[in-house]
């Protein structure tokens, strides 16, 4: 197709011999600084080809003079933040919980590192604001399970609850149902005074059959009125909050069946500031005892 | 439209359309383009890029010069003494006048200390300089671009460099054509080094509003300053170079928003530089008549000496008529005030003046000078009312602040007791520099304690304290016992924060939710 180059009158550059319709392309020369910056990217990529990864191989690349890797580059710089939180963490480990509940300074690094800690390792079962969901306890209330001090906290998160760790929380409700350890009627009329310990029961006559039934099977764990006892995991069945729901099917369930949550032992997984940071952080977000 | 028109008067171009309405036109001084074919033709052959003509403007003395030359001096040591000044704040806050304070999000003017919500105030000082600045520029025209802008006075600054080391106009212009040698050489590289050594000097000067003044060039000479700080000292120095040293005129012709619109803030009664076209056309060589008569009559004052366009930093020639490429800086009138007195014709054949004054004088009318118009006064009161404002705003500036978040993720906890609480995070901006306490109260919701992370139980208020110059984080709990339950799911509540000394307060509305009854 090229016919003939020919000079354009009003530019002074050539064509390049090109003609559609009658409109006939410009040989226009690259602008200088273009083609020089053009020239020194080849250039730039040249010395890159020699100073990072760069070429793939069968079994991997090349590695390039310089030895740097991007593995290399968050490992630093993750070393770099430890290092920079070294000076608080370390006084986080060498503090009692108190100590550090009660510094200014301390508590708020221990509130903000366990934020992290809690968002990472708890969030997943108890809800990116700790507020629990069936079957994982609610931990912004004052309601707890196995005790809400700091120290009770700090237990139960390094040992976890009913897991393989020797020092695990372990406490185990009867089956009193599925075990026929009570009958179908005492079930029911236990779960009716269950009710009426949150002022919730319309059958006198029941609530007082299950007093007894009570008494005799529940008190030593759940103490007198249902408390609760925090020694031995023994939830209190009085303050109307509940972890697995507290209308009477589901009351009945849990009679009949018992329930067995459990939850990892921290201390396997986590260091001693990280576990207190996160006790701090906890025992912070307005139950703590 | 005049001013629109005139705007559009292409440099290099020769058509002269100048001024048009009455002032009188010049002979046909160019006879080869009046015809609209000829002027057709030409722009045709123009091509789309015109590489750049060097300016080489020629020194010159006058009132101009000196309140320019005054000018310059005034915008260079505010500029270099105000990161000086020092303000005494307390211990707590920098002592430095006027500072940026980027780490710390601060910007300090005197008495005054901005935080960074604090922005509008930053508005209010940009909206009162951009006032200011077309009430100026409606007044007297270009005064800004011609005496006061940076980019003004840094070009003169190293014009002035430039004249030291390589001379006056001819002498630049003889250099320019010389062959290599290696006294072009040597002056080559001195003005460039002086130039360098100013450009540093410039982008060091500016960091210095960003920190603290003498500890910052103590760190930029031993080189223990950042690498960021050292970057904008090679940004500020390489841009300042390259502007005043290169681009010159063609920032203000090319780059510069400001001149495409300033057009909107003049009109005929603004005071801008004009050429007297009916005084000074026809224009013409001055030469001794045979007959030894006066050599003007018959003719007009401009002797055609160039002398105004030789020294215009714009390169370009006033006689055209307005132009958008005019500074206003006032140079050819003090060149052409010397021609006059030297031809013995009366001064101010370029002067200052409105194009109305000049359509009178050319009619032998009276000219009248009108300061007080409908867009002065308007942008004078637009200056006072925003002036007021920020005034009001500054006085009136709060010490203390509150923000109040309500904690989302649960809405609310019943707790065992079978009472509601809410959790909230409670900022407290102390804005004073000394530590301070402040009470926390709340309203609208009877009944409810508060509490909060560190503290020692439930009240009715809580105190909060703030270091100084600090913003104060607390986790607040608002609880309502069993019982005292709202009325809606929602109810607005307000937060009240008072300083200890009974001075300041600041409020905060929020909402306390409960389940629904
Ligand atoms: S300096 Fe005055 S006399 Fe000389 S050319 Fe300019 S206007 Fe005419
Ligand atoms: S024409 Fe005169 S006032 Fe305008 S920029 Fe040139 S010298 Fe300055």
């Amino acid at each position: 197709m090229p016919t003939k180059i020919e000079k354009d009158a009003v530019t002074g550059t050539d064509t390049t011999g090109h003609e559609w319709d009658g409109i006939k392309e410009l040989n226009t020369p690259l602008p200088k600084w273009w083609l020089y910056t053009f020239y020194a990217t080849i250039l730039w990529a040249l010395g890159y080809f020699v100073l990072y990864p760069a070429w793939p191989g069968l079994s991997g690349h090349t590695a390039g003079v310089l030895g740097w890797t991007m593995r290399g580059e968050i490992s630093e710089s993750l070393a770099q933040a430890a290092a920079a939180q070294a000076p608080f963490v370390n006084r986080i480990g060498a503090a009692s919980l108190e100590d550090i509940a009660k510094s200014t300074d301390l508590r708020n690094f221990a509130i903000a590192g366990g934020r992290s800690v809690f968002a990472v390792n708890c969030a997943p079962c108890h809800g990116a604001g700790a507020a629990g969901s069936k079957g994982f306890p609610n931990l912004v209330d004052d309601n707890w399970i196995w005790g809400g001090t700091l120290d009770d906290i700090h237990t139960t998160i390094q040992n976890g609850i009913r897991n393989s760790n020797p020092d695990s929380r372990i406490a185990q409700m009867p089956r009193f149902g599925a075990d026929k350890i009570l009958d179908a009627k005492q079930i029911d009329d236990v779960a009716e005074y269950v009710l009426s310990l949150s002022r919730r029961s319309r059958n006198a006559a029941a609530v007082e059959r299950g007093a007894v039934v009570f008494s005799e099977n529940c008190e030593a764990c759940h103490l007198q009125g249902g408390v609760g006892n925090p020694e031995m995991g023994a939830p209190s069945l009085a303050a109307n909050i509940w972890l697995y729901g507290g209308d009477k099917a589901t009351l009945v369930e849990t009679i009949t069946n018992s329930r067995a949550g459990a939850m990892p032992a921290w201390s396997e997984r986590l260091d001693a500031a990280r576990i207190k940071m996160l006790t701090v952080y906890v025992h912070a977000l307005g139950g703590g005892k | 439209m005049r001013w629109a028109a005139a705007n559009e008067t292409a440099r290099g171009a020769k058509d002269v359309t100048k001024m048009d309405g009455g002032v009188a036109q010049g002979p046909a001084h160019t006879p080869e383009i009046d015809s609209a074919v000829s002027i057709k033709t030409q722009k045709a052959a123009m091509p789309l890029y015109a590489s750049r003509i060097k300016v080489h403007p020629k020194n010159v003395s006058g009132i101009y010069r000196n309140i320019k030359w005054a000018m310059l001096a005034a915008c260079l040591a505010v500029y270099y003494i105000a990161p000086w000044l020092r303000w005494d704040r307390g211990s707590f806050a920098p002592n430095q006048a006027i500072l940026i304070d980027l780490p710390g999000r601060r910007a300090y003017f005197f008495f005054l200390e901005i935080w960074p919500q604090e922005v509008y105030f930053l508005t209010g000082i940009l909206v009162l300089a951009a006032f200011g600045l077309f009430l100026a520029t409606a007044l007297f025209g270009r005064i800004w671009c011609g005496y006061a802008c940076p980019q003004t006075v840094w070009t003169d600054l190293f014009m002035l460099v430039e004249r030291w080391i390589e001379g006056d106009r001819n002498a630049r212009i003889r250099l320019d054509a010389a062959p290599a040698s290696l006294g072009k050489f040597a002056k080559r590289t001195a003005k460039h080094a002086s130039w360098i050594v100013l450009s540093l000097a410039t982008g060091g000067a500016c960091i210095l509003f960003f920190g603290d003044a003498p500890t910052l060039l103590a760190e930029l000479f031993t080189g223990r300053a950042s690498a960021s700080e050292y970057f904008f000292v090679g940004l500020f120095a390489t841009t300042t170079y390259v502007l005043a040293g290169f681009a010159r005129e063609q920032v203000c012709t090319y780059m510069c928003p400001w001149p495409r619109f300033q057009s909107a803030m003049l009109d005929d009664r603004s005071y801008v530089v004009t050429y007297e076209d009916w005084r000074g056309e026809p224009r013409g060589r001055l030469a001794k008549r045979p007959d030894g008569s006066d050599p003007f009559v018959g003719r007009g004052d401009c002797v055609d000496c160039n002398a105004c366009v030789a020294t215009c930093p714009t390169g370009i020639d006033i006689r055209d008529g307005q132009q958008l490429e005019c500074i206003g800086c006032g140079l050819c009138i003090d060149a052409c005030n010397a021609v006059m007195d030297k031809v013995g014709r009366p001064r101010s054949l370029i002067r200052f003046d409105t194009l109305d004054n000049q359509r009178a004088r050319a009619e032998g009318g009276k000219p009248v000078h009108r300061l007080i118009r409908a867009r002065t006064v308007l942008y004078a009161v637009l200056l006072v009312i925003v002036g007021s404002i920020m005034l009001v705003g500054v006085v009136l500036r709060s010490t203390v602040e509150l923000t109040v978040q309500r904690d989302r993720n649960p809405l609310f906890v019943r707790l065992v007791d079978g009472s509601v609480r809410n959790a909230y995070t409670v900022h407290v901006l102390n804005k004073t520099h000394a530590q301070r306490d402040y009470t926390l109260t709340l309203e609208d919701l009877p009944g409810a304690r508060l509490s909060m992370v560190g503290g020692d139980g439930a009240a009715d208020r809580l105190v909060l304290s703030a270091k100084p110059d600090q913003v104060a984080s607390y986790r607040v709990f608002v609880t309502l016992p069993d019982g005292a339950s709202t009325k809606h799911e929602s109810t607005h509540i307000e937060f009240k924060l008072r300083a200890a000394d009974g001075r300041d307060q600041a409020e905060r509305e929020t909402v306390f939710i409960a389940p629904p009854q």
